[in-house]
């Protein structure tokens, strides 16, 4: 009885430390806990929570991809080009999502055909993307301007539906998406067979640079989705933006309790860690605390959550 | 004369449901070079790593130079002066040669900078000493498989080494590094030192060995001069195992012809060819390096062929990946189920089912649950694995319950010939007689079998046909009525023309 109570409690260990960091902050300040405050953060973590999501996959494959920040702001910068050319914003999307599954589709061939290590593989596309979207910027914000069009992209971003922001909805339908299929198709089953040994999955008949390139091809997709949120929300593109974004995406795989040598864990708990980043970031924001103690604090809080997970 | 140097009286060693020693008397003679001999399984490694502090004997006592010693690690080895030198070369191959054999112990100065002169001369005089003429500041990887062993010996000599360990240290050399190996072996010898020789190839044993120590099934079976023991009397004292298990074999009425290999060559096999008919088991005997595995993973797609064509059922096939093989109806069990066999942080059913995932597909290519689960009780049931649960972790079952899972996983795939290496190893002797079972119920429903085995009663007991393999090539053929021991070691160790 006492062994399955700890079984349960392992279980959910995460959305358990999600809850009790909330009740803290929420003694700490009564501005937390309020429904707008609470919009705010899931509509802040939503960006994060996105990338993640792809992240997961590709940590639970035993990879790793940096190259999701360069990705999020090169197709950001290209969907706000196409916005500020007129293009339709149907067709703006689904190229930009296009391109993101395309660079992520690269890097799953160099890393499976080419035998790169993901590490190497996604070092490189990262600084590949990040150049490339300083060459494209010029080094300069691109804006959408003041089109009707622009104006319909914006709602991306920064449109709500029956008063909850919208990315929230895609974060929810992209972790729904996820969800189903890590948990009831034969790709989701793959990519945690590969994580745990990579030679058993291949000799059973497993084609395992497949999974792979599927893998960094949906962490691709994703983050060029993140880039278009954030695009459409400040109706223009950064050339540096998404910089650090990969590592707080594996932060917050990690933070979910996803090993990072693969095989173990799942994308829900993952939405969690993105939220425990999110909630630490907006509370000590509404504690004044200045951003330069908040980086400290945020890494300590890594360093522990990591440490208290490696016991088990 | 005949002292020894070292000796090991009664030394036992349990592994969990096995006796890999069983009070082995053993000693090393001072200046002689001894053949180690025994089949696969002997208790050869086994015996090496208690002298070399690797493993802890159960029981037994040591003597150096007559005096009791304990060896807790390899450390204390070494410091006795004992060195061994393996198959697969322990060297940096980034790093020279000097700084290979000073590993760990470079010469500094008070400073602690290296002093690199005195690390180069102390190494070029150990190579001159042995007759080597590379520069010390060469890179191991820029040496040949010959010279690295060279380097080896070097750093055991630097060492101060009396007794030196050879792990089959020719498998890997030309025939003009082999005979530099033997005259380094004599010079060793002449000098004073104690080598201890494990080989297969019994040929090597009359040309350098004193004296030939034979083990079988963890027992000592005695020590020989070379000059008044044959190579048939060799292998006669390593196979004499007693056929105590009664292996089920059943005849069947052999069908038609639905695997022929042709010709089939890559960088481990050469020119293997062969058929397999309906309802035949075919046993591939070999020992250690006879690359059966690789032949197993070559006609499963793992390993790239060179050349060479497979026929199922008289149609050629392409064959480059496991997925293909599965798809032509070929499965393998692998040989080492923790290593490749099974996915650990996976349960039972998600183990079974992996290989044939696409026969369970629904609407959305939703994976259809229910009737994996229903299959996987299926299986559970009819090979009687012992697990709570099927959504157990495969890494919780014993042994022979994960060789079951592994052997679910192969049939769920349908297959028409089924491949199984090493199908027992590990098992206990319960688990064993299930799968044999198992596969006889497989050959009986028509399956054609490969069944790969280090354990000679196992093959002979279960084959229709034995194919032997010695260094990547078939060196014969042998019908079970007409299999012995006897025949089947001499073909695996290479021996083709009978010498009495």
């Amino acid at each position: 009885m006492k062994g399955s109570f700890k079984e349960e409690v392992m279980k959910y260990r995460a959305l358990i430390g999600l809850i009790i960091f909330s009740i803290i902050i929420s003694l700490l300040t009564d501005r937390f806990m309020t429904v707008s405050n609470i919009l705010n953060v899931l509509r802040q973590t939503s960006i994060n929570a996105i990338i993640a999501g792809g992240m997961t996959y590709v940590i639970l494959t035993s990879g790793i991809d940096l190259s999701v920040g360069s990705v999020f702001a090169f197709t950001g910068a290209i969907g706000a080009y196409l916005i500020a050319s007129d293009t339709n914003v149907f067709l703006t999307i689904l190229i930009v999502l296009f391109l993101g599954l395309l660079i992520g589709g690269f890097n799953g061939v160099v890393i499976s055909k080419g035998k790169v290590q993901p590490f190497i593989a996604t070092l490189a596309t990262m600084t590949l993307a990040r150049g490339a979207t300083l060459v494209f910027t010029q080094g300069k914000p691109i804006s959408t301007g003041a089109s009707e069009n622009a104006e319909a992209f914006a709602k991306i971003g920064s449109g709500y539906l029956f008063s909850i922001p919208i990315p929230i909805y895609i974060m929810v339908i992209v972790f729904a998406l996820a969800y189903y299929i890590l948990k009831h198709t034969r790709l989701g089953r793959y990519i945690y067979a590969l994580g745990g040994n990579e030679e058993a999955t291949s000799l059973s008949g497993i084609n395992v640079s497949k999974v792979k390139i599927l893998v960094y091809m949906f962490s691709g997709v994703l983050a060029a989705l993140a880039g278009l949120i954030l695009t459409s929300r400040l109706s223009s593109a950064q050339p540096t933006a998404g910089s650090g974004y990969e590592l707080d995406a594996i932060a917050a795989v990690v933070l979910g309790g996803t090993s990072l040598s693969g095989g173990y864990g799942n994308v829900l708990s993952t939405i969690i860690g993105a939220l425990i980043i999110g909630i630490l970031n907006n509370s000590l924001n509404l504690m004044n605390v200045s951003s330069y103690y908040q980086l400290m604090i945020k890494g300590l809080v890594i360093l522990i959550a990591v440490l208290l997970d490696r016991k088990h | 004369m005949n002292q020894a140097v070292f000796e090991m009286k009664a030394i036992s060693k349990d592994f969990p449901g096995v006796k890999a020693l069983d009070h082995v008397d053993f000693r090393i003679l001072r200046g002689k070079v001894m053949a180690l001999l025994g089949e696969n399984g002997a208790g050869k490694s086994t015996l090496m790593k208690i002298l070399t502090g690797v493993y802890q004997k159960t029981s037994g006592e040591l003597f150096y130079n007559q005096e009791k010693v304990e060896f807790q690690g390899t450390r204390a080895s070494q410091e006795k002066g004992i060195a061994i030198i393996h198959q697969e070369l322990n060297l940096v191959p980034e790093l020279s040669v000097a700084e290979n054999i000073f590993l760990g112990r470079e010469p500094i100065n008070r400073y602690g900078k290296l002093e690199w002169k005195k690390m180069w001369e102390n190494a070029g005089v150990l190579l001159d000493q042995l007759g080597m003429h590379f520069s010390p500041k060469t890179l191991v990887s820029k040496l040949s498989i010959g010279h690295q062993q060279m380097v080896e010996i070097t750093k055991a000599l630097s060492l101060n080494a009396e007794i030196i360990i050879m792990d089959e240290p020719t498998d890997a050399l030309t025939t003009k590094e082999t005979e530099n190996l033997f005259r380094i072996i004599h010079q060793l010898r002449n000098e004073g030192k104690s080598i201890v020789y494990i080989t297969h190839r019994l040929e090597e044993v009359a040309e350098i060995c004193d004296y030939a120590t034979i083990l079988r099934d963890g027992k000592l079976i005695g020590e020989y001069d070379v000059k008044e023991i044959n190579q048939d009397k060799i292998i006669e004292f390593m196979v004499g195992r007693k056929l105590t298990e009664q292996y089920p074999r059943v005849d069947c009425e052999i069908g038609r012809k639905v695997l022929s290999v042709n010709n089939l060559s890559n960088k481990y096999i050469k020119n293997i060819s062969f058929d397999v008919f309906e309802g035949e088991i075919i046993g591939i005997a070999g020992l250690m390096g006879s690359m059966r595995t690789e032949l197993a993973k070559t006609i499963y797609g793992f390993y790239p062929k060179e050349e060479g064509r497979i026929f199922i059922n008289e149609e050629e096939v392409k064959i480059n990946s496991p997925e293909l093989a599965i798809k032509n109806g070929i499965a393998y069990v692998s040989e080492d189920r923790k290593a490749n066999g099974l996915i650990l942080s996976l349960s039972v059913k998600e183990n079974m089912s992996i290989s044939s995932l696409k026969t369970f597909k629904c609407f959305l290519s939703k994976i259809d649950k229910k009737k994996e689960e229903q299959v996987a009780h299926q299986y559970v049931d009819q090979m009687s694995i012992a697990t709570p649960s099927i959504h157990q972790l495969v890494k919780n079952l014993s042994g022979g319950n994960q060789q079951k899972v592994s052997i679910s996983k192969c049939l769920m795939t349908a297959p028409k010939i089924l491949i199984l290496d090493e199908p027992t190893r590990g098992v206990d002797v319960g688990a064993k007689k299930e799968i044999y079972h198992l596969i006889n119920t497989f050959k009986q429903k028509g399956m054609c079998i490969i069944m790969i085995s280090s354990e000679i009663p196992e093959i002979m007991g279960m084959s229709d046909r034995i194919l032997v393999m010695h260094e990547g090539e078939i060196s014969g053929v042998i019908h079970h009525s007409e299999a012995t021991q006897h025949a089947i070691m001499r073909y695996a160790v290479g021996l083709k023309e009978e010498n009495k």
